[in-house]
């Protein structure tokens, strides 16, 4: 499995390029927003990403509660610091977006930021979490559960922003420029796949580097 | 209905400490109370009620924050939660006791608090009154769960206001919601998803927290 590592690493990296490549060069110039808009490119599928991760963590923590096996400790771990890493670059480029469009770094209008911030803090709580655990068959469980409450945080807590935005505020952004071109739609799906795939190289990248440290421990207490 | 009368038991259990020690709820009175006077130095002069509104929230969670950090230290001493885990009763009865009695806490604390709120600052109506009821149910749903897992860690209090704040974020914008919208009813809905999902979720998930 590990071998098909470094193939699958430089598809992405080509990906990426071609998706860059789209995005700057090949997409059509937005009538509204200019060049500004071209961020949409990488901040979208960057913030889908996440979602993806998130999800797929919760789904591991599911399984490891349904089976009770180990090994979806890890996999559920791996997947959620590459959610929280991705979540961290969505902040960081929608706040540039933020700056390039609406003149702020940071806005309470976008619902969607405002999402990601809230996810971004309660994953960063896992962490704390799963570090001041010992290590065992608790701590896996303990980080599953919290894991599922994530997935169930997401849509209550876009329902809850949505609703506070009545009384937080009244005027609603749009960022919805004309209707998306076919070009257009296809950079944005090239940079997805882009996105995506190397969100699972990481994702695989990680799982081997963290598997290979287990079995070295394990290995080394064997031979003292 | 063996299951009822083992979460009577626990809560009742949580109850008799109380009054005997008297460990948790007058610290959460006390706490509430002096937020309320820290806040009418917080709020300049001719800030209106919804501010205050936002301030009476902010005390709620904190103070329900203070009473979650308290509610499994009985069980800490003398390996009590091992024994209630081992004990032939379905371990969510724990879990299920436990957020009552902190309910219980968080209420009494509140029927202080709240006429005190109205006699300092802004009236409450109905619909924020039952906005608070909502709110509770859910941090002490949600709360008691995440205090179990955050006692069995290294950095206990530390860690529990970490783990619960971004969870109660919902309720904050359902209880103001209910307290200065026009249309207040449309956030106790909110509340009442949130309870009714989160219970189930935790209600489901305190075995796996509990047992080695």
């Amino acid at each position: 499995m590990i071998r098909s590592l470094p193939g699958l690493a430089a598809f992405a990296a080509g990906l990426m390029g071609l998706g860059i490549f789209l995005a700057l060069i090949v997409a059509p110039e937005d009538a509204d927003q200019g060049i500004s808009q071209r961020v949409f490119y990488i901040h979208v599928p960057i913030a889908l990403t996440a979602y993806f991760c998130f999800g797929l963590g919760a789904w591991k923590a599911l399984l490891l509660l349904w089976r009770g096996d180990e090994r979806y400790d890890l996999e559920s771990y791996v997947a959620i610091h590459q959610g929280t890493i991705f979540g961290a670059l969505t902040l960081i480029t929608g706040s540039i977006w933020a700056r390039a469009s609406w003149d702020v770094w940071w806005t309470w209008g976008s619902n969607q930021l405002v999402l990601f911030l809230v996810l971004f803090l309660f994953y960063c709580a896992y962490f704390m979490l799963r570090f001041s655990l010992e290590e065992g068959p608790r701590r896996a469980r303990s980080s599953a559960v919290y894991a599922l409450f994530g997935v169930v945080l997401i849509p209550v807590s876009f329902l809850a922003i949505r609703l506070a935005e009545d009384f937080i505020h009244p005027t609603v952004f749009t960022r919805e420029g004309p209707q998306m071109t076919g070009t257009m739609f296809a950079t944005f799906c090239v940079s997805w796949a882009a996105v995506t795939l190397l969100a699972y190289v990481l994702y695989r990248v990680e799982l081997a580097g963290k598997r290979l440290d287990a079995d070295l421990r394990e290995l080394r207490e064997v031979l003292q | 209905m063996t299951y009822l009368a083992d979460v009577a038991a626990l809560t009742h259990k949580d109850l008799r400490i109380e009054l005997r020690a008297r460990d948790t709820l007058p610290a959460m009175l006390l706490f509430v109370l002096s937020t309320l006077v820290v806040f009418h130095f917080a709020l300049p002069e001719g800030t209106g009620d919804a501010a205050a509104y936002g301030l009476l929230w902010v005390a709620i969670v904190f103070t329900a924050l203070l009473g979650l950090s308290r509610a499994w230290v009985p069980e800490q001493e003398h390996g009590v939660l091992d024994g209630l885990v081992l004990a032939p009763s379905d371990r969510s009865a724990i879990w299920l006791g436990k957020t009552l009695a902190t309910l219980a806490f968080l209420v009494a604390s509140q029927v202080i608090a709240l006429p005190a709120f109205v006699l300092f600052f802004a009236p409450l109506d109905l619909v924020a009154l039952a906005g608070v009821l909502l709110a509770d149910i859910g941090i002490c749903a949600v709360g008691s769960l995440m205090a179990a897992m955050a006692a069995a860690s290294r950095s206990r209090e530390v860690l529990l206001p970490l783990l619960v704040l971004p969870l109660t974020i919902p309720l904050m914008v359902g209880g103001v919601g209910a307290a200065i919208s026009p249309e207040g009813e449309r956030y106790l809905l909110l509340l009442a998803l949130y309870d009714g999902v989160f219970s189930v979720l935790s209600w489901a998930s305190f075995e796996y927290v509990v047992t080695e």
